[in-house]
């Protein structure tokens, strides 16, 4: 459904990305993981149709989302971006429900449904962000903030949910609860999700695959058990990592050494 | 849920701010000055005789409200609507809320043109007075081509980078004035002033028309918006993530908003603060979303300047006040006030 091929990328003279490629199947949750710099948000931002790409080509369901119309593939992807900052004080339901935008008929002023507002509650719901429907967004926390735009996310009902660090600025517990709404999500809709992400550990507990990104490119990809061991990741974060299985699972977790 | 625009609240403040916007507009041309043995006091004309004159044979009440009142009072509307839609567009699209209609240098591109066009006499031509506003209409279509053009180079068209060339030629527009004005006699330069202070004295039905049909283009236009206005003022990611195209919101947005203020400089020149403070004002009310916001600015910017108009033509009877003059004050105090109030100066700008 989504296939990044061999995409060169910079801004300006420097070259970010050089002969990238990453993708996802159906179903498919796949986090990239990389330094600060690497090019993970660029990679992403490529993939949503944000950016062109200098060299190769990306395709969403088939289609250069660079090109397509942006309101007929916000039908299909959902795109959480790394920066939202809100110039005007909207509540966290009209933020959520903004989510909704792709799915309403154009009219001259379009209000939201019944349906809508149920979606809206839904997702509201399971990012645990119901209780706080008539705040100001901008007077949330910063790990509330991440929650009620993963909330639109869900909301928007896509087939792929691509996330720029969703669980930047949450406490450990909310970080898990995150990953386990996008798992839990995407199960139930058949959708996948692809996810730069920092914490390595909760990429190896929910990834499917996990796609490492340096020197321009996906130096290793696969699933969690081979990546974290590869020595391409250790090379990545340029330090030495350990390995190891969480007692009574076989669920990998990795430290620096 | 809460916090969620429900269809019964919007059409409850629209059908208010429609209602506030017909009362002011049905009220303003009927009230006059008399200064008739020293005392001045206010003159009502009868409504009765105004509806009798239109029937039958014109009497002295219907003149007076419709050849001369009303035209002056739904310019003022126009106008007002104009510059109030005009100033809440350009703040969500600049993703800033001190954004106004003339933050983007079209009031004085169009000052400038009017200004050369008094200065090299074309209203004494057979144009007569329209020739300045033409040449105002002129100077604004051509100032927003060179912003526009300027804000491209980079290409990705930041909102900085447009609110940025607007200041740049909006300074260079202003020095240029202040050079015209040096070379021009005094008789000139006093009719630059009274032009820069914006005014509806001399407004009748052609003058009108000349507002409303580009006016009432571009509102409709900047209405269609309003939903996407909503998802672009988190930024150009966060709305094309939600299926609004930036660039193309953008560039409507643009143009719409800028023809609707070159219409209203055409013939009125540039009123103040209108464009700033009624968004502001109805944000703090009504919250942010647009799409109440638009309409609720359009019904308000048009009682807004159709009540200071009313007050530029009364106050100091039987001279006139420039429009401009009472906007400001009026508008600059009230602006005052909402900065000094803690509480609604959260609710405008956020934070504490």
């Amino acid at each position: 459904m989504l296939r990044v091929t061999e995409v060169d990328f910079g801004y300006g003279d420097a070259p970010v990305l050089r002969g990238a490629s990453l993708h996802v199947d159906a179903g498919e949750l796949v986090c990239i993981v990389g330094a600060n710099g690497a090019g993970k948000s660029t990679l992403l931002r490529l993939a949503a149709g944000l950016l062109i790409p200098q060299r190769g080509t990306v395709r969403c369901f088939g289609e250069d989302p660079a090109v397509q119309r942006r309101a007929e593939l916000a039908r299909r992807v959902s795109f959480l971006p790394q920066e939202y900052r809100l110039t005007f004080p909207f509540t966290v339901a009209e933020v959520v429900l903004m989510g909704r935008y792709p799915h309403q008929p154009r009219g001259l002023i379009s209000l939201e449904s019944a349906r809508d507002v149920e979606r809206a509650r839904a997702a509201m719901r399971r990012c645990d962000v119901d209780a706080l429907a008539g705040r100001r967004f901008d007077e949330l926390s910063g790990g509330e903030r991440r929650r009620a735009l993963l909330a639109q996310a869900f909301c928007q009902e896509t087939e792929l949910v691509m996330l720029d660090e969703p669980t930047a600025s949450l406490d450990p517990a909310h970080a898990m609860s995150v990953f386990e709404a996008l798992r839990a999500e995407t199960r139930e809709r058949g959708a996948s999700a692809v996810a730069v992400t920092h914490d390595l550990n909760l990429a190896a507990r929910y990834a499917d695959r996990i796609a490492v990104l340096a020197g321009g490119r996906a130096a290793a990809t696969g699933s969690p058990a081979e990546v974290l061991r590869s020595p391409e990741l250790a090379a990545a974060f340029s330090c030495e990592l350990h390995v190891g299985t969480l007692p009574g699972s076989d669920t990998p977790f990795v430290v620096p050494r | 849920m809460t916090g969620v625009l429900t269809r019964g609240r919007m059409v409850g403040v629209l059908l208010a701010c429609f209602g506030a916007m017909v009362a002011i507009c049905l009220v303003a041309p009927l009230v006059g000055m008399d200064n008739a043995g020293g005392a001045r006091r206010l003159v009502w004309i009868d409504l009765g005789a105004v509806v009798d004159g239109i029937r039958g044979p014109e009497t002295l009440e219907s003149q007076l409200f419709v050849l001369a009142r009303l035209p002056r009072v739904l310019t003022g509307a126009v106008v007002g609507a104009g510059l109030a839609v005009a100033g809440c567009v350009f703040q969500a699209l600049l993703r800033n809320p001190l954004a106004a209609p003339y933050s983007l240098g079209v009031s004085s591109g169009a000052s400038l043109a009017a200004v050369l066009a008094i200065r090299f006499g074309l209203d004494q031509t057979a144009l007569g007075d329209s020739a300045i506003g033409l040449a105002a209409l002129a100077g604004a279509a051509v100032t927003v081509y060179m912003v526009w053009k300027l804000a491209q180079i980079g290409s990705d068209l930041p909102p900085a980078m447009l609110l940025l060339a607007g200041v740049i030629v909006t300074i260079v527009c202003s020095s240029a004035i202040l050079l015209v004005h040096y070379t021009a006699s005094f008789s000139e330069s006093y009719r630059f002033v009274r032009w820069t202070m914006g005014g509806l004295e001399w407004i009748r039905y052609p003058q009108l028309l000349r507002a409303a049909i580009p006016s009432a283009i571009g509102v409709f236009v900047l209405l269609t918006l309003a939903r996407d206005l909503n998802a672009l003022s988190a930024g150009a990611d966060a709305a094309a993530s939600v299926g609004v195209d930036p660039r193309r919101t953008t560039t409507i947005g643009f143009f719409a908003a800028s023809l609707v203020v070159g219409a209203g400089i055409s013939v009125a020149g540039p009123i103040g603060f209108v464009g700033l403070i009624v968004p502001h004002a109805m944000r703090g009310v009504l919250g942010p979303d647009h799409r109440v916001l638009v309409p609720a600015s359009i019904f308000i910017g048009a009682a807004f300047v159709v009540l200071c108009d009313t007050v530029a033509r009364l106050a100091l009877y039987p001279a006139e006040l420039p429009v401009g003059v009472v906007t400001t004050l009026l508008g600059g105090g009230f602006a005052l006030y909402l900065i000094i109030g803690k509480r609604t100066r959260a609710r405008l700008w956020g934070g504490s």
